[in-house]
């Protein structure tokens, strides 16, 4: 299993965490994870459906009262 | 939507490109106001672009955009909104796009008519002439109207499934929309552009004018969003969460600026943009933010202020009255 990517989009606003984690997994090979954190409610909407239409997998969500912690792994057949 | 729909229907592979200029609308009040949080906070694009079936790719265009907003050659419309030249921005963006990533034409959903300046007849020509995309540039809704596109020319895309779409009514989108199944989108009416709204653009204006330069960065946009703007003096404006939600988000600039916060009533947070103030304009700034405080009628408000090193000292003030307020302080 390989190490986690951990990206910080805490006080980014929509559409910023997206982008981050785009960009980042964008560079990433297939299989890696990303763990980003965010403080953005909209993350909570955002984050699982760019992970949808792009062929990612959320492995798990954390949602405390300041922040949201997604776990992503880019899938291998992603395009 | 539509338009994509349209194209998609032919066989065609489409992805979908959104350019993030940092004036957005969606998402960013939806987040921050505690009143919004009811509301859907979906990001519009990548919701259609779940409803399509395609993929989304969501560029950040902040420090390009910036000359499009400071430098328009085709000017501004009723507000700060350079649309012709966003337009023609955002479709050569496109076009670099599609070169880059093997795709071979760009379609979007313009209309004829639909809006007063970038959608008129006659600038069709020139934002597909001054994008570089030139008749790689096709609009599926309104494609009948214009000369056909290389696209239509050779055969790709069947011009006889396209539309001849013009004018403002949206009965014709709506009526597609109901024959595609589509029962929900974004409202079309809606500005997506904070440009185009007449308070967004007086802030912006104010913030180009105090500043002597019409340079900008991603947080001086931002903030121009949220909370109350007021400016007593050329050399200080207060920026004051309306409520809890903004307090929150502005909190996250506490090391950037100089903050003042209710201590002894409950209130808002308010960050101080500007040099360091005197004596006189702190006591100033301190009784303007307790006016928006729980002890607005209060003899005495405790405040804390913090300066840019994170010192912090105790104030107590007398709020101002609401018409000690003068209303050209207030930027609306």
């Amino acid at each position: 299993m390989s190490d986690i990517v951990e990206l910080d989009a805490r006080r980014l606003l929509c559409p910023m965490p997206v982008i981050r984690l785009q960009d980042c997994i964008n560079r990433q090979p297939d299989g890696a994870r990303v763990r980003i954190s965010c403080t953005d409610p909209g993350a909570l909407n955002d984050i699982p459906t760019w992970c949808r239409i792009n062929g990612h997998q959320v492995l798990a969500t954390d949602e405390t009262a300041d922040e949201i912690v997604f776990l992503v792994l880019k899938n291998t057949d992603a395009g | 939507m539509l338009a994509a729909k349209l194209i998609q229907q032919q066989g065609i592979e489409v992805e979908g490109i959104n350019f993030f200029t940092g004036f957005c609308v969606e998402g960013h009040t939806h987040a921050i106001r505690g009143r919004d949080r009811s509301r859907a906070k979906r990001n519009n694009a990548l919701w259609v672009a779940e409803q399509l079936g395609i993929k989304l790719h969501i560029i950040d265009v902040v420090e390009e955009y910036k000359d499009v907003v400071m430098n328009p050659r085709h000017g501004y419309g009723a507000n700060l909104n350079p649309c012709l030249d966003c337009k023609i921005f955002m479709v050569h963006k496109a076009h670099d796009w599609i070169r880059q990533n093997g795709f071979d034409f760009i379609i979007t959903g313009e209309v004829i008519g639909q809006r007063p300046k970038s959608q008129r007849k006659r600038y069709m020509p020139v934002i597909a002439a001054e994008s570089g995309a030139d008749d790689l540039l096709l609009r599926p809704l309104c494609a009948r109207t214009l000369p056909p596109t290389l696209p239509e020319r050779e055969g790709w895309v069947d011009r006889e499934q396209l539309r001849d779409f013009s004018g403002r009514s949206r009965k014709p989108q709506m009526a597609l929309a109901a024959q595609f199944g589509f029962e929900d989108y974004a409202q079309p009416a809606g500005g997506c552009c904070f440009l185009t709204d007449q308070s967004y653009s007086v802030k912006l204006q104010d913030l180009w004018d105090n500043r002597g330069s019409r340079q900008y960065e991603l947080d001086d946009i931002m903030l121009l969003k949220i909370g109350r703007h007021i400016r007593p003096s050329r050399d200080f404006k207060l920026i004051i969460a309306r409520e809890e939600g903004e307090t929150k988000y502005l909190s996250g600039y506490r090391r950037q600026f100089q903050t003042i916060r209710t201590v002894s009533h409950g209130g808002p947070l308010a960050l101080i943009e500007g040099a360091t103030l005197d004596t006189e304009q702190l006591q100033l700034a301190c009784a303007i933010t307790a006016r928006f405080s729980q002890g607005r009628d209060a003899d005495s408000v405790e405040v804390e202020f913090s300066d840019h090193g994170g010192e912090s000292q105790s104030i107590h003030v007398k709020p101002l009255r609401a018409d000690e307020i003068d209303p050209e302080w207030v930027i609306v």
